[in-house]
């Protein structure tokens, strides 16, 4: 595989960010996962977070804590360089893992937008809910709120701006599309994302000793349901 | 050993060193907001520097000690005082059993911090105590403090010796060498050169007021309207506490505490940690100006800051020592 020359930038004083792309492609995001995972197995002392994104991987620091390991000298010159080589690794290839199964109700009651998505996209409900359905999605980054999963590629007939006035309040579950993305709110929160459906699944949940669906990376492939599995989900 | 929350106030909620190793999950930080006061009155009375501690705006809360505590409050002065007679910040302070703390006005500055000896006993929500009011965990129930709340604190060797006095030790954290008096700097940020001609000359001595709408996610600043020099579609990546972000009406917002992980607009720069305290600070209203510094000038205040907490902490170990030895 050939080399991404990675632009590495200062993100103010106590982060720094590697971007492989300035826009979204699944090789930059291989790259981003690769070293993603690298980084978590070989951690930085002083690194305190590691968030990926489509083509950009930004770490979070403690500058005093670096300082130390660049002997009193610039912590960001001394992350830079270890990025450098970082930054052009050669790529192992990863065996695909198996897509993680998430039911989705596309039921009018649960789907808002689905009516309109009918008008935007020239298709039929049934369409819709056939193409959404039938792709398997990346998990590219997480982001806006705890658990949210930025999902691509949705397919170019389903595709759909954002809504012009972004509701107030968007139900926990609810399955979006914005442009070529979907995602699910893991809570209720206001939101932009043209409603399609619901999933049962608790995408978020502060109980659980990993609280997020979803990690980044992850394969996801949606599964219609019925308005009466979706009730007996969480009932059983 | 506890302490009862009898009136709110605006936005109190537990909060520590914040939550760190999980923005990847798209978990935001959290984490008192003026970090420098949350460490400066955990020293005081020689917790540990992320200690959970309880942050508030103005108007502030009504908090009784169930039992005789040792205190420090530090960040904005609210004019407190214990059983109505006034107290300082920036001083460790023994307070009697049944001690009400309360606050009679708005003296300097936009946020105070409570800390208690030993801490508060809580349970811990991805290794922090920081409230997280979106996703509602951390904290107390993941809530801002409301009336009636009870929070237990950890047992501690000082409170052994039990106070029937209000007591204010003589000492006193020197803070002014930390916060900054002028202009609060800036590093320019990876779209900084997006800006237009204008945009880029007014960032060179820019002159904001802290919008009305701001709050622990951000504080907005209003200022001219910036431009681009064309339109932009960026994808989102990372973005962290003092990113300063060009929304598309224009107007700037400095993302804090309980910013989002990742974010689509243009970074024109990013606060440096150092100011950050000082900007919190800062009550809506309040004229600021930015200035842009380099990475070696923004490593070096922040390597002078760091040196300069550390010798407090030193100060306030050896002032404690030699008044129990007394």
């Amino acid at each position: 595989m050939k080399k991404t020359i990675a632009h590495i930038y200062a993100l103010g004083d106590q982060a720094i960010t590697i971007e492989w792309s300035a826009s979204i492609s699944e090789e930059a995001n291989n790259q981003v996962m690769h070293s993603f995972h690298f980084l978590q197995l070989h951690p930085i002392e002083g690194v305190t977070d590691i968030i990926p994104a489509y083509s950009s991987l930004t770490l979070i620091y403690n500058p005093t804590i670096i300082r130390k390991q660049a002997m009193g000298g610039s912590p960001f010159e001394w992350l830079k360089k270890k990025l450098a080589s970082l930054a052009v690794a050669p790529l192992e290839t990863t065996p695909k893992t198996a897509p993680l199964i998430v039911p989705v109700c596309y039921d009018l009651s649960l789907a808002p937008d689905l009516l309109e998505a009918t008008q935007l996209t020239g298709c039929a409900i049934e369409e819709i809910i056939a193409i959404h359905t039938s792709e398997i999605y990346t998990v590219y980054m997480l982001g806006f709120l705890p658990g949210f999963a930025y999902m691509a590629s949705v397919n170019q007939k389903i595709q759909m701006p954002r809504k012009t006035n972004p509701r107030k309040l968007v139900a926990a579950g609810s399955v979006g599309i914005a442009g070529e993305q979907t995602g699910i709110y893991p809570l209720e929160a206001p939101g932009g994302w043209q409603l399609i459906g619901q999933t049962p699944l608790k995408i978020f949940d502060i109980t659980k000793e990993e609280p997020c669906f979803f990690k980044p990376g992850n394969r996801v492939k949606f599964e219609a349901i019925s308005l009466e599995q979706f009730h007996q989900f969480n009932a059983a | 050993m506890s302490i009862t929350i009898i009136k709110a106030g605006l936005f109190t909620t537990v909060q520590d060193g914040g939550r760190k190793g999980f923005q990847h999950l798209g978990i935001n930080p959290n984490g008192a907001m003026d970090a420098l006061a949350m460490q400066i009155a955990n020293m005081l009375i020689q917790n540990k520097a992320a200690e959970a501690v309880i942050e508030f705006f103005y108007p502030a809360p009504v908090i009784r000690f169930n039992v005789s505590a040792f205190i420090a409050l530090s960040g904005a002065d609210f004019g407190a005082t214990i059983n109505e007679i006034p107290i300082p910040i920036n001083h460790p302070i023994f307070v009697p059993e049944n001690a009400v703390l309360s606050f009679t006005k708005k003296i300097s500055g936009h946020i105070a911090y409570l800390a208690i000896q030993g801490g508060l006993e809580l349970n811990e929500w991805m290794n922090s105590y920081s409230t997280n009011t979106r996703a509602g965990a951390g904290g107390v129930e993941g809530r801002v403090l409301i009336k009636d709340d009870e929070i237990n604190f950890k047992a501690t060797v000082l409170q052994e010796n039990k106070q029937s006095q209000l007591q204010v030790l003589p000492w006193m954290a020197d803070t002014k060498g930390l916060y900054q008096t002028q202009s609060l700097r800036y590093l320019p940020g990876n779209e900084f050169s997006f800006l237009n001609a204008f945009s880029q000359q007014f960032m060179t001595n820019a002159q904001f007021t802290v919008h009305a709408d701001s709050d622990r996610m951000g504080y907005r600043l209003k200022g001219p309207a910036l431009k681009c020099k064309k339109q932009i579609e960026l994808i989102s990546s990372g973005v962290t506490n003092g990113s300063i972000q060009l929304l598309p009406n224009g107007q700037c917002i400095v993302l804090l505490a309980d910013h989002q992980t990742t974010g689509g607009y243009p970074r024109i720069g990013h606060i440096i940690q150092s100011d950050i305290p000082t900007l919190v600070q800062q009550s809506p209203g309040t004229i600021i100006r930015l200035i842009p510094v380099n990475m070696e000038t923004a490593e070096k205040i922040n390597n002078r800051q760091a040196q300069y907490l550390q010798q407090l902490k030193n100060a306030c170990t050896l002032q404690l020592n030699a008044y129990h030895r007394h």
